[in-house]
């Protein structure tokens, strides 16, 4: 091994790949799954049958995508950046023309094995763009308006179409997601701080445009008991659930509000109103912990690269298990509007389990390549 | 070094802005967990309540109802098992297919074929919805044969009232309908029991809520669409308490069926010094089980189109001119006003008031007649008389006395209470003085005066025992478990009127019936050996006209029959000790004597042979007289 602090690229074998890969996160991660699986089993009235099962074998072998994209060289995702980017966006605009409808939304793409949700894709591919953009912009660069166009457009596509779907939800997310980036690479507060009034502005003529079920969403958020058979019934049995549950639940697979079916979408979206219902605080708490090791995880990993394209691509995908994780549990809890907004390794369904093993692959080849230098005028195919 | 410095600033800048997003989301995260604080700490025992209510339901258990028993124990109104054929839809592979199959078991037409589709489609999918009831067993069995080609289809066992007599005792026992807007205001939340039954007319009406029970509880836990999961706790209520009535059935079904024989009539039978009822008929009846399992629309209307209206229980409801049957209430106020059972009045056939000529029913009179004479003959002259000498409020008084001009309160839901004229009640309603010539008029139980035949009972038992009388149906209330309440007889109070009184008019009815001549002398007991005592009552429902009378018509059975005068016999037995009385009304039966008091002589009899004391009395007494004789 050839290691150069300053103008040399170290290259890694296999075995030293392995060696640098952050098996505690790994270990976070399997715990996460574990926790997850034991969930589902409880949601089908204890079995294994229809979705720990399930869920087991899509963790197995998503478990085993994440180790080879943290394999996989930093220097390919950094090279492949704009590519993967360009690829969602046609994903994104597929959905809209050919798009299975699904919840009254055009949010599926069927690929005949099976259907995917671009959007989840897009939110990694959001972040390796603008990472990979960033990274070619010195301190200087950032601070001048005219070079954050690029990426504002580059952010601006994707939410559109998003929106378009109608997914308010992830076009927001997808939103935070950049505003993430953009923060970490440098760009002044004023900059923010005009984005902000503006979008704040635009808030009585953006309610014109949302869709009806969107306005009620907000507005049953607003005042849940307005409404107890429809989104706010939702609303108000996870929160009876979570409030029964008091400091240890009700015991493993004797949660009554799960169980009786008085909790919607058990398997999937109020997943943690199960968890927090049959254990208790104590298991809320235990599970928010976890997450909150794979953020340390994530962040520290993002602060110990050494590329600036690994590192803002670490902390933005770090925000995007975050934003994961806190808007379904804030939503569960009634803090925020119903989003439609998995729980990471948690709740039931395959394309979220692939995103987020996804994202956290790519944390870990940053992590594994984390001495990697890359040029800022970016990497010369000879190199 | 110039990269290098820049690449210093670069990592600088994230570096902070990263630790302070990270400390955001972890500040973020905090507040997460504050919340889950909040509510699973702060809030639980609220939110544990809200789960809890979410979770248990409280399901009504319609507990079984009390079953009506006559004077032996004998039961009148039971509850029968109802077999109904139930449809789950979720079990149900093909509902169509399933419906056609069961079709061919249990007949199922287009309209209840689509009811049952609509039913099936409105409720959810684990709800069962009736497809057919009262299935007889056969029919449960070729179901049951036939189950595994009939998915989703249920045999579900519910109650029904039933009553084994039928028509007899329709109108006493009344009969139980589903519960309507009227009943729901009593404060029982068995009422909103789907399918709950109450008691609508008869006794099942007046003792419903002892009838009825308490209802039970059943604790269920149910998930968020409605469908129970298990039960958690029960409590089986308690059943409704039996009654036991003083109804005789062998003698209600003698005297429904003899009473039969004529189109619309009413008897009441008493034991005198109780006031049991032991039979009270009215005819023509109807099946009161009709009702119970859900009278059709059609026959409905026919009961209440037929014109001899079946509905109405005449003994109770029903009121008449009791005409000569009054003669005893005119009696006793004469009397009671200086007028010795000496007193002779001579009837040439008519009673001269004015310009206003009263008829006896005897066109060419009875000649010098005492009081006995005027009860034997039931000369109207006599009483014309008699009433034009007392007045009509001593008669009004003395008519109280024997229990008439009000609802005399047995446990019947609807009774009428009749009418007795005063002057001042003719002069609060119709507005008008009173005039003698109306006195005379009521002196024989005609115009205005208006009783029940079981008033007409209850002032033969009056006479019989000089005791205020009051009838009574129900003697107990037994409770499966604990006390049972029973209604003791009462000691009926003393009328106060004088022995010696009662004794002329007691007289009176022996003559009408044992002496030769006697208005009912044709009645007297054919099988047992004893006495009865009696009168006979013809109330006049339209006079025979003068151009009638020119056109030959003379007769009152010549006129058509809703014209016809009604007939009317009140008797008791044994006349030297008497145990039981009776009164009939045949409406527009004619003369009372003819049509009314055999009626009364067979019941009577029929009765008389049916008590054990008495028979024993008669055996002894037949004994002696052979001795003697």
């Amino acid at each position: 091994m050839r290691f150069d602090p300053l103008h040399q690229n170290p290259e890694y074998t296999f075995a030293q790949k392995l060696t640098h890969v952050p098996w505690g996160l790994v270990l976070v991660v399997c715990g996460l799954a574990a926790i997850g699986c034991t969930m589902l089993y409880s949601a089908a009235s204890g079995a294994w049958d229809p979705w720990a099962q399930d869920q087991a074998v899509r963790f197995g072998a998503g478990f085993l995508g994440l180790l080879a994209v943290a394999l996989i060289d930093v220097r390919v995702w950094f090279r492949w950046a704009w590519v993967v980017y360009a690829l969602a966006v046609g994903m994104l605009v597929a959905t809209q023309v050919a798009g299975v409808m699904g919840q009254g939304a055009q949010r599926w793409i069927d690929l005949g094995v099976i259907q995917l949700q671009p959007s989840e894709l897009m939110k990694v591919a959001l972040v390796l763009a603008l990472a990979r953009y960033f990274h070619g912009l010195s301190d200087e660069e950032v601070g001048r308006p005219l070079r954050l166009i690029a990426p504002l457009v580059a952010t601006a596509v994707p939410v559109g179409l998003v929106i378009q779907q109608p997914d308010l939800g992830t076009g927001l997310i997808l939103l935070m997601l950049a505003g993430a980036v953009f923060f970490a690479a440098g760009v002044s507060l004023w900059m923010f701080g005009a984005v902000l009034g503006a979008g704040l502005a635009a808030i009585p003529i953006a309610w014109q445009f949302l869709h009806q079920y969107q306005k009620e969403r907000v507005l049953t958020f607003l005042n849940p008991q307005n409404d107890p058979l429809g989104e706010g019934y939702h609303i108000l049995q996870s929160k009876i659930a979570l409030g029964a549950g008091g400091m240890f639940g009700k015991g493993f697979l004797e949660g009554t509000q799960s169980h009786l079916n008085f909790l919607p979408e058990k398997q999937t979206d109020f997943i943690f109103t199960m968890l927090a219902e049959e254990f208790g605080m104590v298991g809320g708490l235990a599970l928010l912990g976890l997450y909150a090791l794979v953020l340390v995880y994530g962040l520290a990993i993002a602060m110990r690269a050494h590329n600036h394209f690994g590192r803002l691509l670490a902390l933005g995908l770090t925000a995007n298990v975050f934003l994961y994780v806190f808007l379904n549990i804030a939503m569960v809890m009634g803090v925020i509007p119903v989003v439609g907004v998995p729980l990471p390794l948690i709740s039931y369904g395959g394309t979220a389990m692939l995103a987020v093993l996804g994202t956290l692959g790519l944390v870990m080849s940053v992590h594994v390549h984390r001495d990697v230098r890359i040029p800022r005028r970016g990497l010369n195919d000879d190199a | 070094m110039a990269l290098l410095n820049e690449e210093h600033g670069r990592f600088k800048t994230f570096s902070r802005r990263t630790l302070l997003l990270g400390g955001s989301q972890v500040l973020l995260l905090a507040g997460l967990a504050g919340r889950l604080y909040h509510l699973q700490i702060v809030e639980n025992e609220r939110y544990a309540t809200l789960a809890e209510e979410n979770r248990v339901s409280l399901r009504l258990l319609a507990p079984p109802r009390g079953r009506i028993l006559d004077r032996y124990g004998g039961p009148v109104a039971v509850n029968e098992h109802n077999y109904r054929v139930m449809l789950v839809a979720e079990q149900a592979t093909d509902i169509e297919r399933t419906l056609e199959r069961l079709s061919r078991i249990v007949a199922i037409d287009e309209t209840e074929k689509q009811r049952i589709l609509d039913n099936l489609r409105s409720k959810r999918p684990f709800v069962p919805v009736k497809v057919a009831e009262n299935l007889s067993w056969e029919t449960v069995g070729r179901i049951e044969v036939n189950a595994p080609k009939l998915p989703g289809v249920n045999i579900d066992v519910g109650q029904t009232r039933a009553y084994p007599h039928g028509p007899p005792l329709a109108h006493v026992l009344g009969y139980v309908g589903a519960v309507d807007k009227q009943d729901m205001r009593k404060d029982d939340p068995l009422l909103e029991v789907p399918g709950f039954f109450v008691g609508k007319t008869g006794l099942e009406k007046r003792y419903d809520t002892a009838l009825r029970g308490e209802a039970g509880t059943s604790q269920v836990e149910v998930n968020a669409v409605g469908r129970t999961i298990r039960e958690l706790d029960r409590d089986p209520g308690k059943p409704g308490n039996d009654l036991v009535t003083s109804l005789d059935t062998t003698l209600q079904q003698k005297a429904h069926d003899r009473i039969s024989a004529e189109r619309s009539a009413s008897t009441v039978i008493l034991d005198v010094p109780t006031g049991d009822v032991l039979a009270l008929a009215s005819t023509p009846s109807f099946d009161n089980n009709a009702f119970a399992l859900g009278i059709s629309e059609r026959r409905w209307r026919e009961l209440k189109r037929n014109p001899y209206d079946p509905l109405a229980d005449k003994a109770a409801m029903g009121v008449y001119n009791p005409g000569s049957t009054f003669k005893m209430v005119v009696a006793m106020a004469a009397m009671a006003n200086g007028i010795t059972p000496d007193h002779e009045v001579h009837c040439p056939g008519h009673y001269d008031l004015g310009n206003t000529r009263f008829h006896c029913w005897a066109q060419w009179g009875h000649g010098k007649l005492d009081m006995v004479g005027g009860f034997k003959h039931s000369c109207d002259v006599y009483f014309y008389d008699l009433a034009k000498r007392v007045g009509i409020d001593a008669i009004a008084e003395a008519a109280k006395r024997f229990g008439m001009g009000a609802p005399l309160g047995i446990d019947l839901p609807s009774e009428a209470g009749g009418t007795i004229p005063t002057k001042a009640w003719k002069n609060r309603t119709k507005g008008e003085p009173w005039h003698l010539g109306e006195t005379l008029v009521c002196g024989i139980g005609q115009g205005y005066v208006l009783t029940t035949p079981l008033q007409l009972a209850v002032m033969t038992a009056r006479i019989a025992t000089g005791r205020a009388v009051v009838p009574r149906i129900g003697r107990q209330l037994v409770a499966e478990k604990g006390e049972s309440e029973s209604f003791e007889p009462e000691i009926f109070e003393d009328l106060g009127l004088r022995d010696e009184r009662l004794d002329v008019l007691r007289a009176g009815m022996d003559a009408v019936v044992n002496s030769p001549g006697g208005t009912a002398d044709r009645s007297q007991f054919r099988d047992v050996d004893a006495d009865m005592a009696g009168k006979t009552g013809t109330s006049q429902v339209r006079r025979i006209s003068a151009q009638e009378r020119r056109e030959g018509v003379t007769d009152n059975e010549d006129l058509p029959w809703r014209q016809r005068d009604h007939a009317l016999f009140v008797g008791y037995a044994p006349a030297k000790a008497p145990r039981y009385c009776a009164a009939t009304v045949v409406e527009h039966g004619g003369a009372g004597s003819k049509t009314a008091a055999p009626i009364v002589r067979d019941l009577l009899e029929a009765t008389l042979k049916r008590d054990p004391a008495t028979r024993n009395d008669l055996k002894l007494s037949r004994r002696t007289r052979r001795e003697t004789g």
